[in-house]
């Protein structure tokens, strides 16, 4: 189906992804802006707070089945998770295990920790980490979303793998390090930042579907992220037992073993057979995902 | 290396290295365990992430057919994830969920889960690791850290003398493993003077059940709001 106009979730906010991904009017924010949540670490160093520091968490419904959601508002602060920040994320998980909703929805966009209260980041997205896997074994999936301008990088980049399936946009971006960190410490001969096509062949949505770290590759389209989550919504929760976690072990070493000498998108797409690899970053999700499907990527593969 | 592993299992270990891996097996004071772990400062790649993961998998294994999940010992020293292109081609992010997930795993198998801090312990490589552990002792010198407060200062845009000052008085930014102990997320800090194997034994016996970190950051006054801002959205006491 072509859509005549396209809402784009890159250029969205927090609130308009929610709004855009939930049933009409089913959002009920907790903690929301009007409770004043402000860091008051940002506020002695005399930096800009937010009345919801940075992430908007709360209650919704998909095709009438309750389901949670938290979204990460990559403007404020690079989307950095700090303690009230991470605290409203792991309150999300901790009310799914008492409400067993349908779905837990996570709209990543975020580049890890934030520097401003660093301590309290790390320990409360190492939280997040135990809340999510703890609701994950009670049975609850977890979906992530990733299409904003900060990515998913640093300890939210460890988050979103930790969730049943990722939907990603080709301009969203998934990793550990950012390529600025890489350059700055490593040189700009290992990772060329400025060189935005190539940070795209290396973090981007299109590479992270081929090695099946995402689980669907859709468009910059905020109605196409909600069809995605739809359609995850109807399928049945992978198993994460001993048996599970050996295949992701063997998965991810003959990935590794795979592209041992891979320093480019461009290296992974050649390895996996596909015709043109150059011409690759040019193609619409439709075009990718036919492009793709005879290799069915799956997690970890 | 070996010096630690000989005081803190002075009935005999068979710990073996791998590179910068270890693995095996320690008499403690609490019985048999399983050591799992990194030396030398690592700077965790995805292959030293595979080969975490996989002890951690041998050891659920081997326990779940004897019935009885020992308790895991990991030692922690890391100076974060290696920065390179090739690992973050390769998703070095989700090399390290998968070792967060057989952590866990190996958390919900009944396993008694302590994590040693040697040397140093610093972001991505403590995220995924170290710092899932139930219980975590800092041993002495122990630095536990983001970032150098030198390089906080360049990305921030904070001059390092305001940084430093205000460190003095806040736990929530500056490296220190007295600093996390203030937060909750350091159980204990272990002294020079005092007696490994005993302590390490309260540790095992003190290891498991809900996360209770941000309760024993309130109660430390190092972490104030993490608590009632979780217990807020989640509409219930958490560790209830």
């Amino acid at each position: 189906m072509s859509r005549l106009q396209r809402h784009s979730w890159f250029e969205a906010d927090a609130r308009a992804r929610i709004a855009g991904l939930v049933d009409a009017n089913s959002f009920r924010e907790l903690c929301g802006p009007h409770e004043r949540l402000t860091s008051p670490h940002l506020a002695v160093l005399d930096l800009p707070v937010a009345f919801d520091d940075g992430v908007v968490v709360g209650e919704a419904t998909l095709d009438g089945r309750p389901v949670l959601v938290g979204a990460q508002q990559g403007e404020f602060n690079g989307g950095a998770v700090g303690e009230i920040h991470g605290a409203k994320l792991r309150g999300l998980f901790e009310r799914a295990r008492r409400t067993r909703p349908a779905a837990v929805l996570l709209a990543i966009d975020s580049g890890g920790v934030r520097l401003h209260e660093a301590n309290a980041g790390l320990i409360a997205i190492s939280e997040l980490m135990r809340a999510l896997l703890a609701a994950r074994a009670d049975g609850i999936p977890v979906y992530g979303l990733i299409g904003g301008s900060c990515g998913a990088f640093g300890g939210m980049g460890i988050v979103a793998r930790l969730c049943d399936a990722l939907v990603m946009s080709e301009e969203g971006r998934l990793g550990l390090s950012g390529p600025e960190v890489i350059e700055t410490v490593k040189g700009v001969d290992e990772f060329d930042s400025k060189d935005r096509a190539l940070v795209w062949r290396v973090t981007g949505g299109k590479l992270r579907r081929s090695l099946g770290d995402a689980t669907m590759l859709v468009d910059d389209d905020i109605a196409a992220f909600r069809d995605a989550a739809r359609s995850l919504l109807a399928r049945p929760v992978p198993a994460r037992d001993l048996a599970a976690l050996d295949a992701d072990q063997r998965a991810l070493t003959q990935r590794a073993a795979r592209h041992a000498d891979a320093r480019d998108g461009l290296d992974i797409w050649r390895a996996l057979g596909l015709p043109e690899p150059a011409l690759i970053p040019m193609l619409d999700a439709a075009d990718f995902n036919r492009l793709l499907a005879p290799l069915s990527p799956t997690e970890a593969a | 290396m070996n010096a630690l592993l000989d005081r803190l299992f002075p009935t005999g270990h068979t710990v073996a290295f791998d590179g910068h891996n270890l693995s095996g097996h320690a008499a403690s004071a609490a019985g048999r365990v399983h050591v799992i772990g990194t030396r030398d400062r690592a700077a965790l790649t995805t292959d030293m992430a595979l080969k975490l993961s996989q002890a951690v998998l041998d050891a659920v294994r081997a326990d779940q057919a004897s019935g009885d999940p020992r308790p895991i010992v990991f030692i922690a020293s890391t100076q974060g994830q290696a920065l390179s292109r090739h690992e973050e081609l390769l998703g070095l992010n989700g090399y390290f969920a998968h070792m967060a997930r057989c952590v866990d795993l190996a958390r919900r198998s009944g396993h008694r889960l302590v994590t040693l801090i040697h040397g140093e312990a610093v972001s991505g490589g403590f995220l995924a690791f170290g710092l899932l552990a139930d219980r975590i002792c800092a041993l002495p010198e122990a630095q536990v850290k983001v970032m150098d407060l030198r390089a906080m200062a360049r990305v921030t845009k904070i001059a390092p003398e305001r940084l430093e000052a205000l460190a003095q008085t806040s736990p929530v930014f500056a490296p220190g493993a007295d600093n996390y102990a203030r937060m909750g997320a350091i159980h204990a800090l272990w002294s020079d003077t005092d007696d490994w194997p005993q302590a390490l034994r309260q540790a095992i016996d003190e290891a498991g059940g809900e996360d209770r970190r941000a309760e024993l950051g309130r109660e430390r006054g190092g972490r104030t709001l993490a608590q009632p801002v979780a217990e807020r959205v989640a509409g219930v006491p958490l560790g209830a």
